[in-house]
């Protein structure tokens, strides 16, 4: 392979620098009369005028806090549920089916039904959201405590320790790896899950609505800028997530998978 | 930091109390298969009884008997099929595209760091978008045809395969490689015989994740913007108020899911059951 000029770190800006150099010369030369195809240059302004005029911090916060308190409700009771499943036979026996069988109804289909029970408005969106959190929390901390090494468990024994000391030094920060992980992924879910039930309970505010409102007036600007704000919360989120899964498992000596 | 195991003093105390009673269950296989029915059966004991007794109405919880006829009803006079078949063509659809994508992608970024240090950080940023984020954009762009359906699925199935083969094949232990070396291998035998079977189950992770992804972006793709598939049957069930209709097609979407999962989990048998046998 031909050895480049490019210096490694500047690598990964070549391609987003060529995209962008493309959309502005194509606007700029009129290469297409499309009024889709706006100039950087106006969605750059959009950007602006909407973080100025405050229209962003209330749409971003109604979906942000949407997004927290059903990933709350969701998680939480996923790790309840999850240890549930995990720590009692009976219990997975018992429940487990019917956990497994629910799981594989797509997310999404539970709106329409949601939407009739709860109404459009915020309530159906929380529910949704704590759903959304709930499968992926349940699993995870169902697997971790599940692969607790079988020998960890004849030392609590070993030690006598009561069942709140096995739980407390052994299970839980045995099984912490996979229930952070399960953690993470909810974060991801719920904020998926935000958009699609802004999208399909459409009523009140947030970002979700300020897309459809873009789309439904045709103002490209305003959709670019909601997707690149949608990509920017999720990144963050992502980010958030995994400082604090390395910071509570960094007793562990090294670091765990990203996603 | 906290320790993991901390074994203090205090810990003596709890000598005396430890032999708690724990109860087992019958070790067959038929006791197992039998517990999983009660709950289930209660709840749709409740259900029936709700709807029997007229506790919530009909419009909001349909009886058990109405869902079971509406299914019925609907595979009967075929358009559940039709449904299924154009929901199913258009996952298939999707799916092909991003697996062929997300495979290519991801072996190209595993196998050159160059590529990979133009490529990654765009596809990682592209990535952040969830599919919805997309949606609008792509409704503005291509309409609401068959062509944004297939680029979102394909987009929801490309992204966790094309991340999970790069870091498959990046994964690949060293040792494996030299061992290739020392047989002087040339680099397709390297290819074939060392890299992508040691990189495949994390490989066919990507890939199951990518369907249980597409088949969820199948799903709010028709709840938002279609006129046939599953999807829209829920939509138009719930616009005309008839939960029955809505649940009907609720319980096909999650029969369909866990197919398509029990699946993939028959061809992984296939293509890693040898890794078992070597352990």
């Amino acid at each position: 392979m031909a050895r480049t000029f490019i210096p490694r770190p500047l690598r990964g800006w070549v391609l987003p620098a060529a995209l962008l150099a493309a959309w502005w010369l194509a606007t700029r030369w009129g290469w297409t009369t499309s009024p889709l195809l706006v100039p950087p240059e106006k969605v750059w302004a959009t950007a602006v005028e909407q973080v100025t005029s405050g229209k962003l911090a209330a749409a971003l916060g109604a979906s942000l806090r949407r997004d927290l308190i059903g990933f709350a409700i969701g998680s939480s009771a996923g790790l309840l549920f999850g240890a549930l499943l995990g720590a009692s036979r009976l219990a997975d026996r018992l429940l487990g089916p019917s956990f497994h069988t629910l799981k594989q109804i797509s997310l999404f289909a539970w709106i329409p039904l949601l939407s009739v029970w709860f109404g459009l408005g915020d309530a159906a969106k929380v529910a949704f959201l704590s759903l959304a959190a709930f499968f992926p929390v349940v699993l995870n901390t169902y697997e971790g405590i599940r692969s607790v090494p079988a020998d960890l468990l004849e030392v609590a024994r070993v030690l006598r320790f009561t069942r709140w000391q096995t739980w407390r030094h052994l299970i839980l920060p045995s099984a912490s790896p996979s229930i952070f992980a399960g953690v993470h992924l909810a974060l991801i879910y719920a904020w998926l899950a935000t958009l699609g039930a802004e999208y399909l309970l459409v009523s009140g505010q947030g970002i979700g609505n300020t897309m459809i409102d873009g789309r439904e007036h045709f103002w490209m600007d305003l959709v670019l800028f909601g997707v690149i704000v949608v990509g920017l919360v999720g990144f963050a989120l992502n980010w958030i997530a995994s400082r604090i899964e390395a910071r509570a498992l960094a007793w562990r000596g090294r670091s765990v998978a990203q996603f | 930091m906290e320790q993991p195991l901390h074994i203090g003093l205090e810990h003596r105390a709890a000598v005396a109390r430890f032999p708690t009673p724990r109860w087992r269950l019958p070790h067959l296989a038929f006791g197992r298969w039998l517990l999983a029915w009660p709950v289930p059966l209660a709840v749709l004991a409740l259900w029936w009884l709700a709807a029997r007794h007229e506790w919530i109405a009909p419009q909001v919880l349909p009886s058990p008997e109405a869902v079971a006829l509406t299914l019925a009803e609907s595979a009967r006079s075929g358009e559940l099929w039709a449904n299924l078949q154009v929901s199913l063509l258009r996952v298939l659809g999707g799916f092909g595209v991003g697996l062929a994508g997300g495979l290519l992608l991801g072996v190209v970024m595993g196998l050159s760091p160059t590529v990979k240090d133009y490529l990654y950080p765009t596809f990682k940023a592209f990535s952040q978008v969830p599919v919805l984020g997309w949606l609008p954009l792509l409704m503005l762009l291509v309409g609401i045809d068959e062509a944004l359906k297939i680029i979102l699925i394909s987009k929801a199935a490309l992204v966790p395969i094309a991340l999970n083969t790069y870091k498959g094949i990046q994964g690949v232990p060293t040792r494996y490689i030299e061992v290739g070396r020392v047989l002087r291998f040339s680099r397709w035998q390297m290819l074939s015989r060392v890299v992508f079977p040691a990189a495949l189950a994390p490989i066919w992770n990507g890939v199951r994740y990518g369907l249980t992804h597409a088949w969820l972006a199948l799903v709010v793709v028709e709840l938002l913007a279609s006129s046939e598939g599953l999807g829209y049957m829920i939509v138009f069930g719930r616009q005309l108020f008839q939960l029955d209709v809505v649940l009907a097609a609720v319980v096909v979407v999650g029969a369909v899911g866990y197919l398509l999962d029990k699946l993939l989990a028959l061809v992984e048998q296939r293509l890693l059951g040898w890794r078992k046998e070597g352990l």
